[in-house]
């Protein structure tokens, strides 16, 4: 959390400044991406393969022309918002990585008041509600654990994990029984909702409103984190809660807050992903995007903007895994190395970050 | 054709009985003239290729594919139930041209076939499971599936007459008309040795959850289980406890026989080179897609591992009587009176069900014999 006593000094530093601050955020960046580079390439070569041949394959597959470009930002969209489910926590200093159970349960929660309103409310009424069910249910599953943290002591990132177990065994209790839709024989699942509600795509994309709704949450994110005096509370009791509490902040509060709109971020995410892809819920929705929003967060160095490129970087990155497996017969693990390399290189080479050569001191 | 095969060394087996078969239907003046049209089939798998169960059955009829003239197979694997398999299946149709997909996941239908189907109206895509309904689902879409309860009957009959126990164990993943008709059938086979015998079941809850597998498996065994099977993703982790703890298995999926070289008996295989091959025909030859493909042992479906060192002759001859009994066709399994578990009456005396009746399909019991419950 090095970043975050800079900005609450910096009133108007003069340009030299400014730019030696970008240069020493890009320093890490480059430095990675070239260990990255170097670290696949020889793995893909020991394993005799070509690495142009692949990383032109990489290249194509995930950014290389119309087609590519919609396969990986759909592949980002629902990666946008379970980063920030990591990402918000973060700031009040909590790591979570139980995001994965606030987003079935959101997405049963939506699934289950879409069936409950649709005969009642014309889709763009249901929409909204849907993902308000989402939101409320994923933030008070994680809500849960920061209350847990800040009033009982209970870490917060092992009791995410666990609740994030119990989440899913509830889904499944869930979707098997009372909310099962009797016509699901062999892959239990609520009652689909009409072809009318389901959540089209965005004009003149192929990519569903998940992308869309996960850059708008990012920028409101960003923006209540980094420029309103919410957010700088918010950061203060992060960095340094004793400082936070001898100057007044609610920390527990604000803590309890973080997590809950984190946990929001992941319900969302299950929401949009019944009302846009699956429209019912069932075991697909246990994909793994809880999980994978971790790594982003992390690599995103728990920037609620920074969540946006990596996981456009991660959607494009598993579109060439796709191609890679297709023309190359890679195994599917290749992109899982291959993420592996990025973000060690990228947590790695966060040691780099001030300790530029051009600078004394 | 499944007879001779009992001879063949594992290893030939598995690279060549899915082609065998595929050459099969596919007589020699119709080969030659499939060379002339290329095709490009892509083929996805949700979990990995090599398994040793449900992915690497449907990868084994691939790589036989492949060996047919003017077939390019591509493939994926670990594609999630998700807008991913979506994309998926648009970037084999425009980054590789392909031109029939098969979606091999059960949960790759609803919605993501359908709605690719619709997308894609010159694509061929086939789903393995029976949902493709006339009327209600497009042309270019269809549905393969096999009768496997027929070689759980079989298995059914080695287990009970190798077991000494006489407990089997069955390790299974949901609660489901598919898993439950397996139980059924595997325990209605043994019984058919000795009405004594029962099977125990435990559901894992999961299709794929090695842990829980490997506990359950533990578990049986301790309770004085002496043969298990299972249905689950994959049988690795259920056959292999079995060989470490010197009890014997019988398999799912695919074969797991190299898992388990002492105790493996047999196993319930699926024989998916017959439906990828007639979907090929079809479509080489120009034909209308072919749009519900299913059968049993008889049509090529499913098949039987060869039978393990420890099965013993008198066991080979009554499973080998069935089996004959069932290639002729007529024979049937689920028949009246039949009880499930709790004393109730599930199918009437002198009705019988044919493996065709979609009934079948909605199984919601477990026989007389099993000891467990359906969970929820």
């Amino acid at each position: 959390m090095n970043t975050l006593a800079a900005p609450a000094v910096n009133v108007a530093p003069p340009l030299g400044e400014r730019l030696a601050a970008l240069f020493d955020n890009l320093v890490p960046a480059l430095a990675a991406l070239v260990l990255t580079v170097l670290l696949f390439s020889v793995a893909v070569a020991l394993a005799g393969f070509d690495p142009l041949e692949v990383w032109g394959l990489i290249l194509m597959g995930g950014f290389g022309d119309a087609f590519a470009w919609q396969n990986t930002l759909q592949r980002a969209a629902p990666l946008i918002l379970t980063g920030l489910a990591v990402a918000l926590p973060a700031q009040a200093g909590r790591v979570i990585i139980g995001a994965e159970g606030a987003l079935v349960l959101g997405g049963l929660a939506a699934a289950a008041l879409g069936n409950l309103l649709s005969a009642q409310a014309p889709p763009l009424l249901l929409w909204p509600l849907m993902a308000l069910a989402g939101m409320l249910m994923g933030g008070f599953w994680i809500g849960i654990v920061g209350w847990l943290r800040e009033k009982r002591e209970v870490n917060e990132t092992i009791a995410s994990l666990l609740m994030s177990f119990i989440a899913i065994a509830l889904f499944n209790q869930m979707v098997e029984t009372v909310l099962r839709d009797p016509a699901s024989l062999n892959k239990p699942s609520t009652r689909p909702l009409a072809d009318n509600y389901l959540l089209p795509a965005m004009p003149g994309l192929d990519v569903h409103w998940g992308l869309g709704v996960g850059i708008v949450v990012a920028i409101v994110a960003w923006a209540v984190v980094k420029l309103t005096p919410l957010g700088l509370s918010l950061r203060v009791a992060g960095g340094n809660p004793r400082t936070a509490l001898g100057v007044g902040l609610p920390v527990s509060w604000l803590t309890i807050g973080a997590c809950a709109a984190g946990g929001a971020c992941a319900g969302l995410a299950g929401a949009v992903e019944v009302a846009a892809v699956h429209g019912a819920a069932n075991a697909s929705l246990i994909a793994g995007y809880g999980y994978s929003g971790i790594l982003i967060a992390f690599a995103a160095r728990f920037s609620p903007a920074g969540v946006v490129p990596v996981a456009v970087l991660v959607g494009g990155i598993a579109a060439s895994g796709s191609l890679l497996q297709r023309r190359l017969g890679l195994p599917d693990a290749s992109v899982t190395v291959l993420l592996g390399f990025a973000f060690v290189a990228l947590i790695g080479c966060e040691t780099l970050r001030g300790r530029s050569f051009w600078r004394k001191g | 054709m499944s007879q001779d095969r009992l001879t063949v060394p594992r290893r030939r087996l598995l690279a060549g009985s899915a082609l065998a078969s595929a050459s099969l239907v596919l007589p020699g003046a119709l080969r030659s003239a499939l060379a002339q049209t290329p095709v490009t089939m892509g083929v996805i798998y949700v979990g990995p290729r090599s398994d040793f169960g449900y992915n690497q059955a449907q990868a084994q009829a691939a790589a036989a594919m492949k060996r047919l003239p003017g077939v390019k197979v591509i493939e994926e694997e670990n594609v999630p139930e998700t807008a991913a398999v979506q994309k998926t299946m648009e970037a084999m149709i425009n980054q590789d041209k392909a031109g029939l997909i098969f979606a091999t996941s059960f949960g790759y239908f609803d919605p993501h076939m359908l709605k690719m189907a619709e997308k894609y109206p010159k694509v061929r895509f086939a789903h393995c499971g029976g949902m493709w309904t006339e009327g209600k689902h497009p042309k270019n879409a269809s549905s393969y599936f096999g009768y496997i309860d027929e070689c759980q009957y079989l298995a059914g009959i080695v287990a009970g007459a190798t077991s000494k126990t006489k407990k089997l164990g069955f390790i299974a993943a949901k609660p489901i008309p598919q898993v439950l008709r397996n139980i059924n059938a595997f325990t209605m086979g043994a019984k058919s040795v000795d009405p004594s015998i029962t099977t125990r079941v435990i559901f894992t809850g999961e299709w794929s959850m090695p842990v829980k597998e490997a506990e359950a498996a533990n578990s049986l065994i301790d309770q004085g289980v002496d043969v298990l099977t299972c249905h689950v993703d994959s049988p690795k982790v259920v056959v292999e406890t079995a060989e470490k703890r010197g009890i014997y298995s019988s398999g799912y999926h695919a074969s797991q026989a190299a898992l388990a070289p002492k105790g493996y008996l047999t196993g319930a295989e699926w024989d998916w080179s017959t439906p990828y091959a007639a979907q090929i025909k079809a479509l080489q030859g120009g034909a209308p897609q072919p749009n519900l493909l299913r059968g049993g042992l008889k049509e090529g479906y499913v098949k039987m591992s060869a039978y393990g060192p420890a099965v013993g002759d008198a066991a080979k001859k009554k499973a080998d009587e069935v089996k004959a009994a069932m290639l002729k066709g007529g024979f049937v399994i689920f028949k009246g009176a039949l009880k499930d578990n709790k004393g109730n009456v599930v199918i009437a005396a002198g009705t019988s069900l044919d493996q065709f009746n979609p009934e079948l399909e909605k199984m919601n019991y477990l026989v007389e014999g099993v000891l467990g419950s359906i969970p929820g």
